[in-house]
């Protein structure tokens, strides 16, 4: 019977996620469904705990995961809908997708977006893998602090320094110079690699603590210099884990909004801030097809992630 | 005895070449910056926004170093009010996440082993979507709704960007707990609540902290959500920084505000890493 009732609360869920399209049957639906999602708590309840010990871990935790996707179905669901208006399912079409190719601001945002995460994450995985043999094998004492700091920072902090330190520091001091500098791409990039070395990091290090030191040592005494020690021993061990990390600062590259929105100045625009605009000023599909399109690369991105080094998808801590 | 110290020297060197770069980048594009924002939190803003010189260019500039800034803020309630408001905001946040959190967690740590990486997976899926599309997402949502620019959606779409961030230490926590502990309060006579409240709960506080810490310090900084979702009331602390910064222009005040806001998350952050140990302690 327990079974049965989490059933039923599938059913309303589904019923739920129906009622966003519904327009004029939106609310009856949704009465429906709730009146169903308490049918099935009560069902679950008056039937013998034996069924299933289980149950109500399942029916709160369905709950969640629907809370999770539901609002993004709903996106992807009406970047196909052939309506103005987020607001009923008319019909199917591309045209969205079509006039996001024909956007020249949108095409070089995306130029931009891509542009900036590669360079930002090459070199975040190069200063953050050094970062992190550093922390792990020679202890050092001062890094932990500087490179961990950014990540746990609310990003709006690391965005308003730098853009002081950027117009107010390095742009008077390198005018001095004859270096004329000002915010845009090159600041973006900066500002993208000093919050990516710190996760690059502590993926780094996660993978050096589970080896066994002794092998490094065997290196050591078989004659190896530290750089053979690294390019034949330590390197090839730790790849995946900077592979991961370099898709990780790819990833948190292209979809930062923040740290980017306080970095860019105002000629430069990447996905994430276009994205801003639009929802700010005028709501089309048009954001809903660029938001899937971007939630397909970063989906491919953790795939792979999770392909090369599984244990980065095992929490945060 | 020379190979030894050749060796020695080799060591530190590349021990110098490896922690340098980093430590470099670091110091300019983190530590710096964030030292000249505790400057510039003391200093007079320009006459066209940014920051006043340090030494006057003409007579009767306001040039130099004031404590101004934080006279404004410790003399002005309503200054206070919004950092309360944040905390609040934050606080209801932590909570709802918690609630929501903690059977998603105990479901996949009591789950089999070999589906435990699949449900995580499903947890951290949605969350590699933009940050922005999961914002648009509840305006789509809510706008047909007429729930649009309030409190609560402000609330809701800041439990829905910060809740995988609470579930995944929980899990973490719980996946280690031993199931012969919940064996022995039943056979004890425990029932399934006070085998919740008596064993697992107080085990799994260090993981709660953690995740507290991970949803609480960046919706304390957030300021999109509520210039999307919220009203002019909902206004946290992360919005006057970014109005001070880009709208008034008035750096030092701004600057002022990051270094409160600074000083809160550290606040934060060192009563949550006391908490998780002294549960620990316990446990």
């Amino acid at each position: 019977m327990r079974r049965l009732a989490l059933v039923i609360e599938v059913v309303a869920i589904a019923i739920l996620f129906a009622s966003v399209f519904a327009g004029a049957a939106r609310y009856p639906l949704m009465g429906g469904a709730t009146a169903l999602l308490a049918g099935a708590a009560f069902l679950g309840w008056r039937s013998p705990r034996r069924s299933m010990p289980g149950f109500w871990l399942w029916y709160l935790s369905l709950l969640v995961y629907a809370f999770l996707y539901l609002p993004l179905a709903i996106v992807v669901v009406f970047s196909f809908n052939n309506s103005k208006l987020n607001a009923e399912w008319v019909g199917f079409t591309l045209d969205w997708y079509h006039r996001l190719m024909g956007n020249a601001d949108m095409l070089q945002a995306a130029g931009n977006s891509v542009l900036i995460a590669l360079t930002a994450a090459a070199m975040a995985t190069i200063l953050g893998t050094m970062a992190g043999i550093a922390i792990h094998r020679y202890k050092s004492r001062v890094l932990p602090g500087m490179v961990f700091t950014p990540v746990a920072m609310p990003e709006i902090l690391l965005g308003v320094s730098l853009l002081v330190f950027f117009l107010n520091t390095a742009k008077p001091a390198l005018a001095s110079v004859g270096v004329e500098f000002d915010l845009g791409l090159a600041t973006v990039i900066i500002a993208h690699i000093t919050f990516c070395i710190g996760f690059v990091a502590i993926i780094v290090r996660a993978r050096l603590a589970g080896m066994d030191e002794s092998i490094f040592e065997a290196a050591r005494d078989l004659g190896a210099s530290p750089w053979q020690t690294f390019r034949l021993v330590t390197l090839p061990l730790i790849l995946p884990g900077v592979i991961a990390g370099a898709l990780m600062a790819f990833t948190l590259s292209i979809d930062d909004f923040v740290i980017t929105f306080f970095t860019s100045g105002l000629g430069t625009k990447t996905l994430p801030l276009e994205i801003y605009t639009m929802i700010k000023t005028a709501v089309t599909p048009e954001v809903n097809a660029v938001s899937t399109l971007l939630m397909l690369l970063t989906l491919a991105m953790i795939v792979i992630a999770g392909r090369v080094a599984p244990e980065v998808l095992r929490g945060k801590e | 005895m020379t190979s030894r110290a050749d060796a020695a020297r080799a060591h530190g060197l590349t021990r110098w070449l490896v922690s340098t770069p980093p430590f470099v980048f670091l110091l300019l594009f983190f530590a710096i910056p964030s030292l000249i924002m505790v400057v510039a939190s003391f200093r007079f803003p320009g006459e066209f926004g940014g920051l006043a010189p340090l030494v006057p260019t003409r007579p009767g500039e306001e040039a130099g170093l004031t404590a101004e800034n934080y006279e404004v803020f410790f003399g002005d309630w309503v200054y206070f009010q919004i950092f309360l408001k944040s905390f609040g905001v934050a606080g209801i946040t932590t909570l709802i996440c918690l609630v929501m959190a903690y059977p998603v967690a105990m479901l996949i740590a009591r789950s089999p082993k070999r589906h435990r990486d699949l449900m995580v997976l499903l947890v951290i899926l949605p969350f590699a979507s933009n940050f922005l599309v999961r914002v648009y997402a509840w305006m789509i949502i809510l706008g047909p709704m007429d729930l649009l620019f309030s409190r609560f959606a402000v609330l809701l779409s800041m439990v829905y960007v910060h809740l995988p961030f609470m579930i995944l230490p929980l899990y973490t926590n719980l996946e280690k707990h031993d199931p012969a502990l919940l064996d022995a309060a039943q056979d004890l006579g425990a029932n399934g609540w006070e085998r919740f409240w008596r064993v697992t709960f107080p085990l799994s506080l260090p993981g709660i902290f953690s995740g507290s810490a991970l949803v609480f310090i960046p919706v304390l900084g957030m300021f999109a959500i509520p210039e999307i979702l919220g009203g002019k009331d909902d206004w946290l602390v992360g919005n006057m920084i970014k109005e001070s910064f880009l709208g008034t222009r008035d750096w030092p005040f701004g600057s002022m505000l990051s270094i409160m806001l600074t000083l809160c998350v550290l606040g934060v952050a060192a009563m949550a890493a006391w908490l998780a140990a002294r549960g620990v302690k316990r446990a």
